[in-house]
């Protein structure tokens, strides 16, 4: 862990696919063996760079979802239907196959396992993947630290990571899962489908007395919306960090 | 404010093109409204031949960078007092 604070020059490197596995019908984790990796935080993402034979060449960045593990760096990529790179990494790219890589970038947006403080996450869609890194990284330091998850996403088929959510937060560890449907519930659910609001954040987010850590992740009008509300409910601006994806989930 | 913005995380990777150091968590002061930002939070337009990138608070145009094979072009003009943390033992 420590070597993922020193820093030498950003390069690309020359990573294999080891496994491919599907989240659900629109999103797949990708698992790399990438030699050299010098370890990463939780919150860090990579840029992956695609060629074309002819030269052509485009990256993006992807947050990474897996703990620090050795060389092992998982990715989970939202198939976007008229992206450029992620029709190649949720359909086509297999086991065995090289892709370019360079990080771990980003300083910011990251959770480090000795911080006390409880933990609230609150994820939009695909932004759970960087916040999914943080619950791993806290199963694997063992730490105990109080962390919340608060998860919109479109309906039950869409939620990523869920059977392993289930399990975490079954596990007595102190992690506690909520989520919340935008468009379809599941029969006897509790709300009927809504964005998140106001009287959901008071009921499912740390409240601002314990002075929670707050990590937001998703769409840009999501974690607008969201750290507005955060702040007008006496949540201290400095705590709430933040990540946006682009306006159709992706990212440049 | 309009919706087609990122933000500073997502221009971690460029700026390690040029910076030896993770330029994201850095501070410096907006020169158009004094504000003290974190990089992180800039409004990042990606649109644009290369990053642009805005005051959360003004909009001003705090840093732009443009790369092309084998060169950068880099405008910090909204930014002045820099402050970032340096890898242990420098």
């Amino acid at each position: 862990m420590a070597r993922a604070t020193v820093l030498g020059r950003l390069t690309w490197r020359v990573a294999t696919v080891t496994a491919v596995r599907d989240e659900t019908p629109g999103a797949r984790t990708i698992t790399l063996d990438v030699p050299g990796w010098p370890g990463h935080l939780a919150g860090q993402h990579v840029d992956v760079r695609l060629t074309a034979p002819d030269g052509y060449s485009t990256q993006r960045s992807y947050s990474i979802a897996s703990a620090a593990d050795g060389d092992r760096v998982e990715l989970t990529v939202e198939l976007l239907p008229d992206g450029e790179v992620s029709p190649y990494l949720a359909r086509v790219l297999s086991p065995g196959d090289p892709l370019e890589v360079r990080g771990p970038i980003g300083g910011w947006f990251v959770w480090r396992p000795e911080t006390p403080e409880p933990v609230q996450l609150v994820a939009g869609g695909s932004g759970v993947v960087p916040l999914m890194a943080m619950v791993r990284a806290r199963a694997s330091a063992g730490t105990g630290t109080p962390f919340r998850l608060l998860y919109s996403t479109r309906g039950p088929r869409s939620a990523l990571y869920r059977a392993e959510l289930d399990r975490r937060s079954a596990d007595g560890s102190g992690l506690d899962v909520t989520y919340a449907y935008t468009r379809e519930v599941p029969d006897g659910w509790e709300r009927p489908p809504a964005r998140v609001g106001a009287p959901l954040l008071a009921e499912a987010v740390w409240p601002p007395e314990r002075e929670p850590a707050v990590f937001v992740c998703g769409p840009t009008g999501f974690v607008e919306t969201v750290a507005g509300l955060l702040v007008s409910a006496g949540h201290d601006p400095r705590l709430i960090r933040t990540e946006r994806f682009g306006p159709s989930g992706g990212r440049p | 404010m309009s919706q087609d913005h990122l933000d500073g995380n997502a221009a971690g990777g460029a700026l390690r093109d040029v910076f030896a150091v993770d330029l994201t968590a850095a501070t410096g002061q907006c020169t158009a409204c004094e504000r003290t930002l974190v990089l992180a939070e800039v409004l990042l337009y990606t649109h644009a031949p290369g990053l642009v990138a805005r005051c959360p608070g003004c909009e001003e145009v705090v840093f732009r960078l443009v790369r092309a094979p084998g060169r950068a072009w880099l405008d910090m003009r909204g930014m002045t007092c820099v402050q970032f943390e340096l890898p242990a033992g420098s």
